[in-house]
Protein backbone atom coordinates (compact mmCIF):
# COMPACT_ATOMS: atom_id res chain seq x y z
CA UNK A 1 0.00 0.00 0.00
CA UNK A 2 2.76 2.58 0.93
CA UNK A 3 4.78 2.23 -2.11
CA UNK A 4 1.33 3.10 -4.36
CA UNK A 5 0.82 6.76 -2.90
CA UNK A 6 2.21 9.62 -5.19
CA UNK A 7 5.14 11.27 -3.65
CA UNK A 8 3.05 14.43 -3.17
CA UNK A 9 0.99 12.73 -1.13
CA UNK A 10 3.82 11.63 0.92
CA UNK A 11 5.56 14.75 1.03
CA UNK A 12 2.46 16.86 2.46
CA UNK A 13 1.71 14.18 4.71
CA UNK A 14 4.72 14.02 6.46
CA UNK A 15 5.03 18.07 6.57
CA UNK A 16 1.47 18.53 7.27
CA UNK A 17 1.81 16.06 11.09
CA UNK A 18 3.60 18.50 12.92
CA UNK A 19 1.57 21.03 11.99
CA UNK A 20 -1.39 19.03 12.88
CA UNK A 21 0.02 18.32 16.36
CA UNK A 22 0.61 22.04 16.71
CA UNK A 23 -2.89 23.10 15.66
CA UNK A 24 -4.29 20.33 18.54
CA UNK A 25 -2.44 22.18 21.09
CA UNK A 26 -3.47 24.98 20.05
CA UNK A 27 -6.96 23.96 20.16
CA UNK A 28 -6.60 22.38 24.02
CA UNK A 29 -4.91 25.76 25.31
CA UNK A 30 -7.47 28.11 23.78
CA UNK A 31 -10.22 26.26 24.79
CA UNK A 32 -11.02 28.79 27.63
CA UNK A 33 -11.51 31.62 25.61
CA UNK A 34 -12.81 30.40 21.88
CA UNK A 35 -14.22 26.82 21.05
CA UNK A 36 -12.19 23.71 21.55
CA UNK A 37 -10.77 21.88 24.55
CA UNK A 38 -9.37 18.50 24.84
CA UNK A 39 -12.13 16.77 23.62
CA UNK A 40 -11.31 18.64 20.37
CA UNK A 41 -7.43 18.79 20.49
CA UNK A 42 -7.44 15.01 21.47
CA UNK A 43 -9.34 13.74 18.26
CA UNK A 44 -7.10 15.99 16.00
CA UNK A 45 -3.76 15.35 17.32
CA UNK A 46 -4.87 10.95 17.09
CA UNK A 47 -5.78 12.63 13.58
CA UNK A 48 -2.21 13.37 12.69
CA UNK A 49 -1.23 9.59 13.62
CA UNK A 50 -4.05 8.19 11.84
CA UNK A 51 -2.78 10.41 8.99
CA UNK A 52 0.56 8.59 8.95
CA UNK A 53 -0.82 5.16 8.95
CA UNK A 54 -3.04 5.84 5.92
CA UNK A 55 -0.43 7.02 3.87
CA UNK A 56 2.66 5.46 5.10
CA UNK A 57 1.30 1.76 6.16
CA UNK A 58 -0.01 0.29 9.75
CA UNK A 59 3.33 -0.20 10.14
CA UNK A 60 4.76 3.15 10.27
CA UNK A 61 2.07 4.04 11.99
CA UNK A 62 2.63 2.31 14.59
CA UNK A 63 5.92 3.04 14.96
CA UNK A 64 5.06 6.94 15.57
CA UNK A 65 2.76 5.61 18.38
CA UNK A 66 3.61 2.43 19.36
CA UNK A 67 0.95 0.03 21.66
CA UNK A 68 2.99 -0.05 24.70
CA UNK A 69 2.42 3.92 24.72
CA UNK A 70 -0.98 4.20 23.76
CA UNK A 71 -2.28 1.64 25.97
CA UNK A 72 -0.29 3.81 28.94
CA UNK A 73 -1.63 7.28 28.04
CA UNK A 74 -5.04 6.42 27.79
CA UNK A 75 -5.54 4.83 31.35
CA UNK A 76 -3.34 8.15 32.33
CA UNK A 77 -5.27 10.85 31.07
CA UNK A 78 -8.25 9.28 33.29
CA UNK A 79 -5.93 9.16 36.23
CA UNK A 80 -4.66 12.82 36.02
CA UNK A 81 -8.29 13.94 35.76
CA UNK A 82 -9.33 12.17 39.24
CA UNK A 83 -6.20 12.98 40.72
CA UNK A 84 -6.62 16.71 40.39
CA UNK A 85 -9.71 15.55 42.29
CA UNK A 86 -9.06 14.10 45.12
CA UNK A 87 -6.14 16.48 45.28
CA UNK A 88 -8.62 18.87 46.01
CA UNK A 89 -10.27 16.56 48.62
CA UNK A 90 -7.12 16.35 50.06
CA UNK A 91 -6.85 20.01 49.79
CA UNK A 92 -10.08 20.61 52.47
CA UNK A 93 -12.48 20.94 49.52
CA UNK A 94 -14.59 19.85 47.27
CA UNK A 95 -14.27 16.97 44.59
CA UNK A 96 -13.01 18.91 41.92
CA UNK A 97 -13.48 22.94 43.87
CA UNK A 98 -10.13 23.37 41.82
CA UNK A 99 -9.65 26.76 43.84
CA UNK A 100 -8.62 24.46 46.46
CA UNK A 101 -5.30 23.75 45.22
CA UNK A 102 -4.02 27.46 46.26
CA UNK A 103 -3.97 26.70 49.68
CA UNK A 104 -6.57 27.54 53.17
CA UNK A 105 -6.17 31.02 53.35
CA UNK A 106 -4.69 32.02 49.45
CA UNK A 107 -5.48 35.36 47.75
CA UNK A 108 -8.35 35.90 45.38
CA UNK A 109 -5.90 36.03 43.01
CA UNK A 110 -4.15 32.85 43.88
CA UNK A 111 -7.63 31.08 43.82
CA UNK A 112 -8.17 32.37 40.23
CA UNK A 113 -4.81 31.12 39.04
CA UNK A 114 -5.34 27.96 41.08
CA UNK A 115 -8.98 27.38 38.90
CA UNK A 116 -7.11 28.14 35.42
CA UNK A 117 -4.77 26.01 36.73
CA UNK A 118 -7.20 23.00 37.21
CA UNK A 119 -9.32 23.53 34.19
CA UNK A 120 -6.30 23.33 32.33
CA UNK A 121 -4.94 20.52 34.07
CA UNK A 122 -8.68 18.31 33.46
CA UNK A 123 -8.65 19.60 29.70
CA UNK A 124 -5.58 18.21 29.50
CA UNK A 125 -5.95 14.88 30.78
CA UNK A 126 -9.19 14.37 28.60
CA UNK A 127 -6.66 14.93 25.67
CA UNK A 128 -4.51 12.18 26.97
CA UNK A 129 -7.34 10.14 27.09
CA UNK A 130 -8.61 11.10 23.77
CA UNK A 131 -6.01 10.69 21.84
CA UNK A 132 -4.70 7.39 23.10
CA UNK A 133 -8.12 5.92 22.94
CA UNK A 134 -8.42 7.14 19.27
CA UNK A 135 -5.32 5.75 18.25
CA UNK A 136 -6.07 2.84 19.52
CA UNK A 137 -9.63 2.08 18.33
CA UNK A 138 -7.98 3.03 14.65
CA UNK A 139 -5.32 0.55 14.83
CA UNK A 140 -7.26 -2.12 16.89
CA UNK A 141 -9.88 -1.63 13.51
CA UNK A 142 -7.41 -1.67 11.15
CA UNK A 143 -4.90 -4.46 12.00
CA UNK A 144 -3.91 -6.26 9.18
CA UNK A 145 -5.15 -10.42 10.06
CA UNK A 146 -2.94 -12.72 8.50
CA UNK A 147 -5.64 -14.36 6.26
CA UNK A 148 -8.09 -11.72 5.97
CA UNK A 149 -8.19 -7.85 4.73
CA UNK A 150 -6.87 -5.15 6.11
CA UNK A 151 -4.78 -1.94 5.87
CA UNK A 152 -1.49 -3.26 4.29
CA UNK A 153 -3.62 -5.32 2.05
CA UNK B 1 -30.52 28.81 5.07
CA UNK B 2 -31.05 26.96 7.88
CA UNK B 3 -33.91 25.06 5.95
CA UNK B 4 -32.04 24.49 2.81
CA UNK B 5 -29.32 22.69 5.29
CA UNK B 6 -31.74 20.77 6.85
CA UNK B 7 -33.47 19.52 3.56
CA UNK B 8 -29.66 18.69 2.16
CA UNK B 9 -29.39 16.53 5.76
CA UNK B 10 -31.95 14.75 4.96
CA UNK B 11 -31.57 13.82 1.45
CA UNK B 12 -27.88 12.80 2.61
CA UNK B 13 -29.31 10.82 5.21
CA UNK B 14 -31.47 8.69 3.28
CA UNK B 15 -28.80 8.24 0.76
CA UNK B 16 -26.59 6.72 3.27
CA UNK B 17 -29.10 4.62 4.17
CA UNK B 18 -30.27 3.58 0.76
CA UNK B 19 -26.37 3.32 -1.14
CA UNK B 20 -25.96 -0.54 -0.99
CA UNK B 21 -22.16 0.02 -1.49
CA UNK B 22 -20.98 0.41 2.05
CA UNK B 23 -17.90 2.68 0.91
CA UNK B 24 -20.02 4.87 -0.35
CA UNK B 25 -22.71 4.76 2.53
CA UNK B 26 -19.91 5.70 4.37
CA UNK B 27 -18.63 8.21 2.48
CA UNK B 28 -22.30 9.95 2.65
CA UNK B 29 -22.10 9.20 6.36
CA UNK B 30 -18.95 11.29 6.23
CA UNK B 31 -20.58 14.18 4.23
CA UNK B 32 -23.63 14.07 6.37
CA UNK B 33 -21.65 14.72 9.71
CA UNK B 34 -19.51 17.86 7.98
CA UNK B 35 -23.03 19.38 6.82
CA UNK B 36 -24.41 18.85 10.39
CA UNK B 37 -21.48 20.51 12.00
CA UNK B 38 -21.90 23.36 9.29
CA UNK B 39 -25.66 23.46 10.76
CA UNK B 40 -24.38 23.58 14.28
CA UNK B 41 -22.28 26.78 13.42
CA UNK B 42 -25.09 28.27 12.07
CA UNK B 43 -27.19 27.61 15.08
CA UNK B 44 -24.07 29.10 17.21
CA UNK B 45 -22.97 25.99 18.61
CA UNK B 46 -19.82 26.63 17.92
CA UNK B 47 -18.00 23.81 20.66
CA UNK B 48 -20.36 20.90 19.48
CA UNK B 49 -19.93 21.66 15.38
CA UNK B 50 -16.05 21.56 15.97
CA UNK B 51 -16.30 18.19 18.04
CA UNK B 52 -18.50 17.08 14.97
CA UNK B 53 -16.81 17.89 12.65
CA UNK B 54 -13.76 16.18 14.18
CA UNK B 55 -14.67 13.16 15.69
CA UNK B 56 -18.23 12.50 13.77
CA UNK B 57 -16.59 13.13 9.72
CA UNK B 58 -13.19 12.57 11.31
CA UNK B 59 -12.69 9.96 13.59
CA UNK B 60 -15.88 8.34 13.58
CA UNK B 61 -15.66 7.83 9.28
CA UNK B 62 -12.11 6.48 9.31
CA UNK B 63 -13.26 3.55 11.88
CA UNK B 64 -15.98 3.01 9.76
CA UNK B 65 -13.15 2.62 6.33
CA UNK B 66 -11.10 0.43 9.13
CA UNK B 67 -13.70 -1.84 9.66
CA UNK B 68 -14.87 -2.27 6.23
CA UNK B 69 -11.08 -3.31 4.96
CA UNK B 70 -12.06 -6.21 7.52
CA UNK B 71 -15.49 -7.14 6.47
CA UNK B 72 -15.76 -6.40 2.76
CA UNK B 73 -17.83 -3.23 1.38
CA UNK B 74 -21.01 -4.99 -0.45
CA UNK B 75 -24.14 -5.01 1.41
CA UNK B 76 -25.85 -8.33 0.50
CA UNK B 77 -28.76 -7.68 -1.56
CA UNK B 78 -30.50 -10.98 -1.23
CA UNK B 79 -31.60 -10.00 2.35
CA UNK B 80 -31.95 -6.54 2.55
CA UNK B 81 -35.41 -6.21 1.61
CA UNK B 82 -36.92 -9.46 1.60
CA UNK B 83 -39.15 -11.48 4.37
CA UNK B 84 -37.48 -12.87 7.56
CA UNK B 85 -37.88 -16.06 7.75
CA UNK B 86 -36.30 -16.74 10.95
CA UNK B 87 -38.06 -15.57 13.82
CA UNK B 88 -36.49 -12.90 15.93
CA UNK B 89 -37.30 -12.55 19.70
CA UNK B 90 -37.12 -8.49 19.30
CA UNK B 91 -39.89 -6.39 18.75
CA UNK B 92 -39.07 -6.55 14.89
CA UNK B 93 -39.80 -9.83 14.49
CA UNK B 94 -42.99 -9.47 16.03
CA UNK B 95 -44.48 -7.31 13.41
CA UNK B 96 -42.40 -8.40 10.36
CA UNK B 97 -44.30 -12.01 11.29
CA UNK B 98 -47.91 -10.65 10.91
CA UNK B 99 -47.13 -10.17 7.45
CA UNK B 100 -45.31 -13.30 6.52
CA UNK B 101 -48.25 -14.93 5.32
CA UNK B 102 -48.81 -12.62 2.42
CA UNK B 103 -45.09 -12.24 0.87
CA UNK B 104 -44.61 -8.74 1.82
CA UNK B 105 -41.56 -7.02 2.15
CA UNK B 106 -39.83 -7.36 5.99
CA UNK B 107 -39.51 -3.64 5.56
CA UNK B 108 -43.31 -2.93 5.82
CA UNK B 109 -42.87 -3.85 9.81
CA UNK B 110 -39.98 -1.40 10.12
CA UNK B 111 -42.62 1.59 8.26
CA UNK B 112 -45.38 1.11 10.36
CA UNK B 113 -42.92 1.23 13.45
CA UNK B 114 -41.47 4.30 12.26
CA UNK B 115 -44.85 5.45 11.38
CA UNK B 116 -46.23 5.14 14.86
CA UNK B 117 -43.11 6.07 16.38
CA UNK B 118 -43.14 9.42 14.19
CA UNK B 119 -46.55 10.33 14.85
CA UNK B 120 -46.16 9.52 18.45
CA UNK B 121 -43.20 11.82 18.19
CA UNK B 122 -45.43 14.83 16.28
CA UNK B 123 -47.68 14.47 18.35
CA UNK B 124 -45.51 15.94 21.08
CA UNK B 125 -44.42 18.69 19.06
CA UNK B 126 -47.72 20.27 20.44
CA UNK B 127 -46.33 20.95 23.42
CA UNK B 128 -42.26 22.18 22.05
CA UNK B 129 -41.73 26.42 22.20
CA UNK B 130 -41.16 27.44 18.82
CA UNK B 131 -37.41 27.27 18.02
CA UNK B 132 -35.49 30.32 18.78
CA UNK B 133 -37.57 31.41 21.34
CA UNK B 134 -35.99 32.97 23.67
CA UNK B 135 -38.37 32.72 26.95
CA UNK B 136 -39.13 29.05 27.06
CA UNK B 137 -38.31 26.80 29.91
CA UNK B 138 -34.70 25.70 29.48
CA UNK B 139 -33.40 29.04 28.01
CA UNK B 140 -35.06 30.81 31.30
CA UNK B 141 -33.98 28.01 34.27
CA UNK B 142 -32.79 30.45 37.11
CA UNK B 143 -30.49 27.76 38.28
CA UNK B 144 -28.96 26.42 34.98
CA UNK B 145 -29.07 28.31 31.82
CA UNK B 146 -29.47 32.05 33.45
CA UNK B 147 -27.26 30.86 36.17
CA UNK B 148 -24.36 29.91 34.01
CA UNK B 149 -24.07 32.91 31.26
CA UNK B 150 -24.60 35.45 34.29
CA UNK B 151 -22.34 33.78 36.98
CA UNK B 152 -19.83 31.95 35.30
CA UNK B 153 -17.10 34.50 34.47
CA UNK B 154 -17.12 35.71 38.20
CA UNK B 155 -17.40 31.90 39.59
CA UNK B 156 -15.07 30.07 37.10
CA UNK B 157 -13.52 32.46 35.14
CA UNK B 158 -13.40 31.22 30.96
CA UNK B 159 -14.89 33.65 28.46
CA UNK B 160 -16.08 30.33 26.96
CA UNK B 161 -19.30 29.37 28.90
CA UNK B 162 -19.48 26.14 27.61
CA UNK B 163 -15.39 25.31 28.62
CA UNK B 164 -16.64 26.43 32.32
CA UNK B 165 -19.90 23.89 32.02
CA UNK B 166 -17.92 21.12 31.09
CA UNK B 167 -14.75 21.56 33.12
CA UNK B 168 -16.73 23.11 36.20
CA UNK B 169 -20.11 23.05 36.83
CA UNK B 170 -20.77 19.46 35.19
CA UNK B 171 -17.00 18.14 35.79
CA UNK B 172 -17.99 14.98 37.28
CA UNK B 173 -20.02 14.11 34.12
CA UNK B 174 -16.68 14.90 32.40
CA UNK B 175 -14.73 12.78 34.03
CA UNK B 176 -17.05 9.62 33.30
CA UNK B 177 -16.91 11.00 29.79
CA UNK B 178 -13.17 10.34 29.71
CA UNK B 179 -13.64 7.04 31.40
CA UNK B 180 -16.53 6.37 28.85
CA UNK B 181 -13.92 6.84 25.98
CA UNK B 182 -11.08 4.70 27.74
CA UNK B 183 -13.63 1.94 28.14
CA UNK B 184 -14.83 1.65 24.54
CA UNK B 185 -11.06 1.91 23.96
CA UNK B 186 -10.35 -1.20 26.36
CA UNK B 187 -13.23 -2.86 24.92
CA UNK B 188 -12.05 -2.71 21.38
CA UNK B 189 -8.73 -4.13 22.81
CA UNK B 190 -9.81 -6.71 23.88
CA UNK B 191 -12.45 -7.84 21.46
CA UNK B 192 -9.92 -7.70 19.14
CA UNK B 193 -6.32 -7.80 19.62
CA UNK B 194 -5.72 -10.94 20.13
CA UNK B 195 -8.12 -12.33 18.15
CA UNK B 196 -7.37 -15.84 17.28
CA UNK B 197 -8.07 -18.25 14.36
CA UNK B 198 -11.14 -19.42 15.94
CA UNK B 199 -13.87 -19.71 13.76
CA UNK B 200 -17.58 -20.50 14.40
CA UNK B 201 -16.64 -24.26 12.92
CA UNK B 202 -14.18 -24.81 15.34
CA UNK C 1 -57.06 21.56 10.40
CA UNK C 2 -56.10 25.20 9.84
CA UNK C 3 -54.36 24.69 13.51
CA UNK C 4 -52.56 21.95 12.64
CA UNK C 5 -51.46 23.44 9.44
CA UNK C 6 -50.36 26.76 11.20
CA UNK C 7 -48.28 24.26 14.38
CA UNK C 8 -46.84 23.05 11.44
CA UNK C 9 -45.93 26.29 9.99
CA UNK C 10 -44.31 27.41 13.31
CA UNK C 11 -42.69 23.83 14.25
CA UNK C 12 -41.07 22.57 11.21
CA UNK C 13 -38.20 22.57 12.45
CA UNK C 14 -39.06 19.48 14.68
CA UNK C 15 -40.69 17.61 11.68
CA UNK C 16 -37.24 17.73 9.88
CA UNK C 17 -35.65 16.15 12.75
CA UNK C 18 -38.30 13.94 13.58
CA UNK C 19 -37.89 13.11 9.53
CA UNK C 20 -33.77 12.17 10.17
CA UNK C 21 -34.69 10.58 13.46
CA UNK C 22 -36.97 7.95 11.17
CA UNK C 23 -34.65 7.34 8.70
CA UNK C 24 -32.19 6.31 11.37
CA UNK C 25 -34.56 4.56 13.05
CA UNK C 26 -35.95 2.27 9.55
CA UNK C 27 -32.18 1.51 8.65
CA UNK C 28 -31.99 0.53 12.28
CA UNK C 29 -34.66 -1.73 11.98
CA UNK C 30 -34.95 -2.88 8.45
CA UNK C 31 -31.67 -3.22 7.32
CA UNK C 32 -30.06 -6.46 7.39
CA UNK C 33 -26.45 -5.68 6.76
CA UNK C 34 -24.89 -4.85 10.26
CA UNK C 35 -22.71 -2.05 9.17
CA UNK C 36 -25.82 -0.37 7.83
CA UNK C 37 -27.13 -0.34 11.25
CA UNK C 38 -24.47 1.42 13.05
CA UNK C 39 -25.15 4.04 10.26
CA UNK C 40 -28.38 4.17 10.87
CA UNK C 41 -27.67 4.24 14.48
CA UNK C 42 -25.26 7.53 13.62
CA UNK C 43 -28.28 9.14 11.55
CA UNK C 44 -30.53 8.83 14.28
CA UNK C 45 -28.31 9.72 16.93
CA UNK C 46 -27.00 13.27 15.44
CA UNK C 47 -30.48 13.79 14.85
CA UNK C 48 -31.46 13.21 18.91
CA UNK C 49 -28.30 16.05 19.14
CA UNK C 50 -30.00 18.28 16.57
CA UNK C 51 -33.11 18.43 18.10
CA UNK C 52 -31.06 19.02 21.60
CA UNK C 53 -29.17 21.87 20.11
CA UNK C 54 -32.28 23.44 18.77
CA UNK C 55 -34.00 23.65 22.81
CA UNK C 56 -30.90 26.04 23.48
CA UNK C 57 -31.54 28.58 20.24
CA UNK C 58 -32.46 32.22 21.18
CA UNK C 59 -33.51 34.08 17.97
CA UNK C 60 -30.93 36.36 17.24
CA UNK C 61 -28.23 34.97 19.69
CA UNK C 62 -24.90 34.23 19.53
CA UNK C 63 -22.69 32.01 20.53
CA UNK C 64 -22.01 31.37 24.58
CA UNK C 65 -18.57 32.84 24.32
CA UNK C 66 -18.17 36.11 26.75
CA UNK C 67 -16.64 39.11 25.24
CA UNK C 68 -17.35 42.61 26.71
CA UNK C 69 -20.65 42.99 27.35
CA UNK C 70 -22.63 41.82 30.00
CA UNK C 71 -24.83 38.64 29.73
CA UNK C 72 -27.70 40.98 29.92
CA UNK C 73 -27.74 42.75 27.17
CA UNK C 74 -26.59 40.14 24.61
CA UNK C 75 -28.74 36.78 23.65
CA UNK C 76 -26.23 34.33 24.32
CA UNK C 77 -27.08 30.88 23.34
CA UNK C 78 -28.48 28.53 26.14
CA UNK C 79 -24.50 26.61 26.71
CA UNK C 80 -26.17 23.83 28.35
CA UNK C 81 -27.52 21.55 25.55
CA UNK C 82 -23.98 22.22 23.76
CA UNK C 83 -22.21 20.84 26.70
CA UNK C 84 -24.43 17.87 26.65
CA UNK C 85 -24.54 16.81 23.53
CA UNK C 86 -20.21 17.38 23.23
CA UNK C 87 -20.06 14.58 25.69
CA UNK C 88 -22.91 12.93 23.97
CA UNK C 89 -21.05 12.68 20.15
CA UNK C 90 -17.52 11.71 21.74
CA UNK C 91 -19.59 9.10 23.72
CA UNK C 92 -21.32 8.10 20.20
CA UNK C 93 -18.09 7.26 18.60
CA UNK C 94 -17.66 5.38 21.32
CA UNK C 95 -20.38 3.35 20.48
CA UNK C 96 -19.87 2.95 17.00
CA UNK C 97 -16.17 1.93 17.57
CA UNK C 98 -17.45 -1.05 20.14
CA UNK C 99 -20.00 -1.81 17.75
CA UNK C 100 -17.64 -2.19 14.72
CA UNK C 101 -15.24 -4.47 17.13
CA UNK C 102 -18.39 -7.06 17.58
CA UNK C 103 -19.23 -6.69 13.74
CA UNK C 104 -15.58 -7.59 12.93
CA UNK C 105 -15.63 -10.08 15.84
CA UNK C 106 -18.69 -11.79 14.30
CA UNK C 107 -17.69 -11.32 10.43
CA UNK C 108 -14.95 -13.59 11.69
CA UNK C 109 -16.60 -16.19 13.49
CA UNK C 110 -19.97 -16.50 10.79
CA UNK C 111 -18.39 -15.78 7.86
CA UNK C 112 -20.74 -13.23 7.32
CA UNK C 113 -22.51 -10.02 8.72
CA UNK C 114 -26.22 -10.41 7.05
CA UNK C 115 -28.38 -10.64 10.22
CA UNK C 116 -30.70 -13.30 8.02
CA UNK C 117 -27.72 -15.49 7.40
CA UNK C 118 -26.55 -15.31 11.50
CA UNK C 119 -30.04 -16.41 12.31
CA UNK C 120 -29.88 -19.04 9.78
CA UNK C 121 -26.64 -20.23 10.94
CA UNK C 122 -27.57 -20.11 14.63
CA UNK C 123 -30.42 -22.01 14.25
CA UNK C 124 -29.16 -24.89 12.34
CA UNK C 125 -26.56 -24.96 15.20
CA UNK C 126 -29.53 -25.33 18.31
CA UNK C 127 -30.75 -27.95 15.40
CA UNK C 128 -27.77 -29.75 15.56
CA UNK C 129 -27.10 -29.52 19.06
CA UNK C 130 -30.78 -30.28 19.95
Amino acid sequence: MSDAQSPVIRYVARRAVPFIQLYALYVLGHGEDGPGGGFQGGVIFASSIVLLALVFGYGAGRKACPERISDFISPLGCLVYASIGLLCLLMGGMFLEYARLAGPDASDHAKHAAHHFGLIGIEAGVMLTVTASMVTLFFEMARPAPDEGGLDE
Amino acid sequence: MTLLTLLILVGLAVAAVRAHDLLAATAILGAYSLMMALLWCQMNALDVAFTEAAVGAGISTVLLLAALTRVGTQESLKYGHRLLRHPLRTMRSLVTELHEGDGRRSAIGAVLVCALVGAAMLYGTRDMPRVGDAGSPANTHPAVAEHYLNRSADEVGPANVVTSVLGDYRGYDTMGETVVIFTAALCVLLLLRHMGGRTRDE
Amino acid sequence: MSDVLRHLGTHYHYVIYIALMLIGLFAVLAKGNLIKKVIGLNVLQTAVFLFYISIGRKADGTAPVLWDQKPETIPYENPVPHVLMLTAIVVGVSITAVALALIIRIKRAYGTMEESEILVLDESDQQGSA
